[in-house]
């Protein structure tokens, strides 16, 4: 699946990246806390959350996340949109609250980063 | 003795959490150039950005020193601060003393020290109440082709 297919799936707004929307994805994160994103987001995922920090940009760009889908009809301040588009990271925001975005793309086939909590530790 | 290939110093001021993460960014792309890649790339980074994270989360100032050799790579971090009372209380999932403004960043769940033990392959913490923190984290760099999941494109 690509982004050009969240896209579509999630009814979501390109906020930034259009260019980088053939990027395929086959895994995400869902969250609010950066922290746990760190902890256990793969790199390559699309993190799923409902900030709109500057930081949540930074985390994206730290793990090289193919993207960030904002939540809950969000959308980020200039600056935010700016520094995802310096570091490469397109944001799509999409009305749907954090719960449906996640089933909507795991009824499609895009999975978790890790199932369960337990065993993996930051890839070592 | 260790032969360092790459050695520099990153200075990161406390409470400018506008700025939180620049650094590590910068860090991360250093490391990229010196052709460390995948899962030794994410780990460094991961540990340098909770690091940076805490120092402007609770110190005055701290600085970053980056050392990379052929095995390894050092990251020092020392801050000047209100140091840590208890690092074994301090270790724990979930334990904080994060302020309003760094939750609302999307940190502060006391995850931070933890999330860079996971990261590094040694963890070296010495702290002084009202001087400050002292971190050494060392982090093998092990070959690459060991990652499943780099960008697409």
């Amino acid at each position: 699946m690509t982004l050009r297919d969240i896209v579509e799936i999630l009814d979501a707004k390109v906020l930034v990246g259009e260019d980088h929307l053939h990027r395929s994805v086959k895994t995400a994160f869902s969250a609010d806390l950066m922290s746990d994103v760190l902890a256990f987001a793969k790199s390559g995922s699309l993190i799923i959350t409902g900030l709109t920090t500057l930081q949540v940009v930074r985390t994206a760009s730290i793990l090289d996340a193919i993207g960030l889908v904002i939540v809950r009809g969000k959308i980020p301040s200039k600056e935010t949109l700016d520094l995802a588009g310096d570091l490469d990271i397109p944001i799509m925001s999409t009305r749907y609250i954090l719960f449906e975005t996640s089933g909507r793309l795991y009824a499609n086939g895009i999975v978790g980063c890790v199932e369960k909590i337990g065993g993996m530790n930051c890839g070592k | 003795m260790t032969d360092y290939s790459y050695e520099n110093t990153f200075t990161v001021e406390g409470g400018d959490f506008e700025s939180a993460g620049k650094t590590s960014i910068e860090i991360k792309k250093v490391l990229k150039k010196l052709a460390i890649t995948n899962e030794t790339l994410r780990r460094a980074a991961i540990a340098v950005y909770e690091a940076e994270l805490n120092i402007i989360s609770y110190a005055k100032k701290g600085a970053i020193d980056l050392a990379v050799s052929d095995d390894k790579i050092l990251i020092s971090v020392a801050d000047q601060g209100p140091g840590i009372e208890d690092i074994e209380l301090a270790m724990q999932e979930g334990y904080s003393t994060a302020t309003d403004q760094i939750r609302e960043m999307g940190f502060g769940a006391g995850m931070g020290l933890h999330n860079i033990k996971s990261c590094a392959d040694t963890l070296d913490i010495s702290s002084e109440v009202n001087k400050g923190t002292h971190l050494s984290i060392v982090i093998n760099r092990r070959g690459s082709g060991n990652d499943e999941s780099g960008l697409s494109d």
